[in-house]
């Protein structure tokens, strides 16, 4: 871990608010990818359970509960 | 010349480079999954369908008329891999560029190493000991909704346990010996994680004809997958991090 006293913190060219938006965006994207492998039984991806079967020994391998 | 007198680079470079490595990183777990895990799927489907055909009502899955064949299945455990890698990889490199913000001067290549050591400590050691990862015919159907709020509750724990460790770590203050501050990391993350395993309900579903062997190896061969893919972000964005400074660095600084 960086340590705590921080003298001059590099404070992003993209400006602060800006950032914080479009990390946000990101991460809800992400997290909306990481469910549809890990989650989806066809709710979002609309593919009936096709997505959810082709995916089957992934969700087991990487520990998700599965059924 | 040392290179922090860079400025950090844009959000959407350390992004791209996140996907990147963890698609790669996703792959290679693919492949590591595919040949370490796959045959105890396919011994642990072969029980849940004796099982079912033996007790038609209590089968929780058909194998037989499936929508997608078991070829297909194995084919689409790169798919799961590669887009569970890339989705964790460009969380990693969104978290290195929040947490970047607060780091003093430039990065010297351990802060993707270890946020993706955290990770895999907070997302997948930390839950996997509490829920291991179960192969098909393990696991009732019946609960299939409250095991998987409490799993993603207790990934979210975990992740916590971490940031308690690192808490710890930095709480014991700069001047102190390195045991010592390694000692409050530790305390920081066995309080949250002995916390949050005591509170957290358990399941034991594991039918008592089911092989142990069978339930040893593939849990085996699934924390590996994941121990794989995490190590693989790490280095992978860590090198390619280091690359994108070095380029940055040299555009800057053409002396040099």
């Amino acid at each position: 871990m960086s340590s705590s006293a921080s003298s001059q913190p590099v404070v992003h060219p993209a400006g602060s608010a800006r950032l914080m938006w479009t990390a946000l965006a990101t991460v809800a994207v992400l997290t909306l990818l990481a469910y549809l492998v890990a989650f989806d039984q066809g709710a979002v991806s609309r593919s009936g359970m096709y997505l959810h079967e082709l995916m089957h020994d992934g969700r087991h391998l990487l520990g998700v509960p599965c059924h | 010349m040392p290179l922090n007198t860079t400025a950090a680079p844009p959000f959407l470079a350390v992004l791209v480079r996140g996907l990147l490595a963890g698609l790669i990183a996703g792959l290679l777990a693919g492949a590591f999954a595919y040949v370490a895990g796959e045959p105890h799927v396919e011994a642990a489907i072969a029980i849940e369908e004796a099982a079912t055909h033996a007790e038609p009502a209590a089968g929780a899955h058909d194998h037989e008329d499936a929508l997608v064949g078991r070829s297909g299945q194995r084919g689409g455990l790169f798919l799961a891999t590669g887009l569970f890698g890339a989705a964790m990889g460009g969380l990693l490199a969104t978290a290195y560029v929040l947490l970047s913000r607060r780091r003093r001067g430039d990065d010297d290549g351990r802060s993707g190493l270890l946020l993706a050591g955290g990770a895999l400590l907070g997302a997948v050691i930390v839950p996997f000991v509490k829920y291991p990862a179960n192969p098909p015919a393990v696991g009732d159907p019946a609960t299939i909704n409250q095991r998987t709020v409490t799993y993603l509750l207790m990934v979210v724990l975990g992740l916590v346990a971490v940031w308690a460790g690192s808490l710890g770590y930095r709480s014991v203050g700069a001047q102190a010996p390195t045991w010592l501050r390694a000692a409050g990391a530790t305390g920081g993350f066995l309080l949250v994680t002995a916390v949050s395993y005591v509170v957290m309900p358990s399941f034991q579903e594991v039918p008592a004809d089911f092989p142990a062997t069978l339930l040893w190896s593939f849990r085996l061969a699934s924390l590996g997958t994941q121990v794989v893919l995490w190590t693989g972000i790490g280095l992978l964005f860590a090198a390619l991090m280091h690359h994108e400074r070095r380029r940055r660095a040299g555009t800057a600084l053409p002396s040099t």
